[in-house]
């Protein structure tokens, strides 16, 4: 089960910080500000984050940006990074063409 | 913390928070509790689809309702782009048998008053060019659509929470309780108690074993279903895309991916260990091979991502929304089998008018809790 989180839990408000503009995730060009915004907008997990702002939903699926997103919520949440949970990783490791993905039955067998 | 609340909602998928926010905007104060997170179940895991064609018509009212007054207003209202597109469904058919099953659920849908009609295959190529050879008619709704799933709940929410909506997640709830012969008390696993004159069930699969503490039973089965995301396509066309064999369905989204769910045909069979469903290895190529037969110009588009959830799979495959005689202030709203986003706000709207018993914005007699009965 998921761990308990109170959403009405005062993180202290949102404050602009200088790096606000810095892009996190490349493939989606999601910025730091973004991120933290939505951290205190409601989003307190890592797969809340990434459904609401798409941050690791690109080609590398997160595999660049995701330490730095999880960095910047416990941040944000006051808690350790190691305390927030992973979004799940999923299949093909690597972007697959349809027409090869298709073919994991053959006709000719 | 305040436990009590005019209402308790179990459950933050699209219909616990849609009810929220409802709720919050006639000024009602509401507690949803959340055993996963936000949007965790079907409402994150879904294709998007905000449809009415091929709508079994005990449903078919909300849609219909949902689609003219809520949906269009929805990103202005929830002040977030939910990324809803109004720009028609194709159910598309590929043989004489295939086009018999559309003219049946044209037929239906027609009686009920939804403006969806046969087309023929050039006809289709014309609303959406991509399309094979190989199709030679369709279902065509003007007035259906798309949407993105996860931001559409995430933004109910996100408004509802701003509103002053108390959401507590992580929570999961193992027992109500009766007051007086009333609903009231809401028990969970780490042994609080919350209370509310109205407590709403809308917690998908998970509704079953909440209810049966209060001597309710609804016929639910765990029901797995897969998705699939392409990378980033040049646009190509904002249709919703389904067809008659019921193979595959998806859409382009903003972002220029493609979503598409679809069936293997065994996926009813999928493990059930895992809470958030399985992906297999079979599902997602079943579904590739059902989408090339379509859609040709797909074949190049890389899938960097395929997922499953588990839908509530009700069993006559329409939900369940009503109020529980039994139980005075218990509300039902499970079972949405597969199809209760594009509902979704309508459900969350109809909850708050059935809490606060006012006049329903449509009448829903077909999806009352008391309807299923044995063979006579």
């Amino acid at each position: 089960m998921a761990m308990y989180l109170d959403r009405d839990d005062d993180l202290g408000g949102f404050h602009p910080e200088p790096d606000d503009d810095l892009i996190i995730c490349r493939c989606e060009e999601v910025t730091k500000g973004e991120i933290r915004r939505a951290v205190h907008e409601g989003m307190r997990t890592m797969t809340e984050v990434r459904r609401f702002l798409r941050v690791g939903m690109g080609l590398c699926q997160g595999g660049t940006c995701g330490k730095l997103v999880k960095g910047i919520i416990a941040k944000e949440l006051g808690v350790k990074p190691a305390e927030l949970e992973e979004c799940t990783s999923r299949s093909p490791a690597r972007p697959i063409e349809m027409r090869v993905f298709a073919n994991e039955v053959s006709d000719d067998e | 913390m305040n436990k009590t609340a005019d209402v308790v909602i179990i459950g933050a998928g699209i219909t616990g928070c849609a009810a929220a926010y409802y709720l919050a905007k006639k000024g009602v104060s509401v507690i949803v509790l959340e055993s996963e997170m936000i949007g965790h179940g079907g409402s994150s895991r879904n294709g998007g689809g905000v449809r009415q064609s091929a709508r079994d018509v005990r449903e078919l009212p909300i849609a219909m309702y949902a689609i003219e007054h809520l949906w269009p207003n929805l990103s202005e209202e929830l002040g977030c782009d939910i990324e809803y597109h109004k720009e028609g469904n194709l159910r598309l058919g590929k043989t004489p048998e295939h086009l018999e099953i559309l003219k049946k659920l044209v037929d239906k849908s027609v009686s009920a008053g939804l403006d969806v009609r046969m087309i023929d295959g050039d006809e289709a190529r014309q609303i959406c060019p991509y399309m094979s050879h190989e199709v030679i008619g369709a279902s065509w709704c003007p007035t259906d659509g798309h949407a993105n799933p996860m931001v559409t709940t995430l933004a109910f929410y996100r408004r509802a929470r701003a509103m002053g909506v108390h959401f507590i997640s992580g929570e999961e709830v193992v027992e109500l309780q009766k007051h007086h012969g009333m609903a009231r008390k809401v028990i969970t696993k780490a042994g609080n108690c919350y209370e509310g004159g109205h407590i709403i069930v809308a917690a998908g699969y998970a509704s079953r074993a909440i209810l049966n503490t209060v001597g309710i039973d609804v016929p639910l089965m765990k029901h797995n279903l897969e998705c699939l995301v392409t990378e980033v396509q040049p646009p190509m066309f904002w249709q919703m895309l389904g067809t008659a064999e019921a193979d595959f369905y998806g859409h382009q989204t903003n972002h220029g991916s493609f979503v598409f769910g679809g069936s293997s045909g065994l996926d009813a069979y999928v493990k059930n260990d895992n809470d958030a469903g399985e992906a297999t290895s079979i599902t997602a190529p079943s579904v590739c091979r059902g989408i090339m037969k379509y859609f040709p110009d797909l074949a190049d588009a890389k899938i960097v991502r395929h997922w499953s959830g588990f839908m509530d799979d009700c069993a006559d495959h329409v939900p369940i929304i009503d109020k529980v005689n039994e139980v005075p202030g218990l509300v039902i709203a499970c079972g949405f089998t597969g199809h209760g986003f594009g509902i979704g706000p309508g459900t969350g709207l109809l909850l708050s008018q059935l809490v606060l018993d006012e006049t329903p914005c449509v009448d829903v007699p077909g999806l009352r809790y008391d309807r299923f009965k044995a063979k006579a």
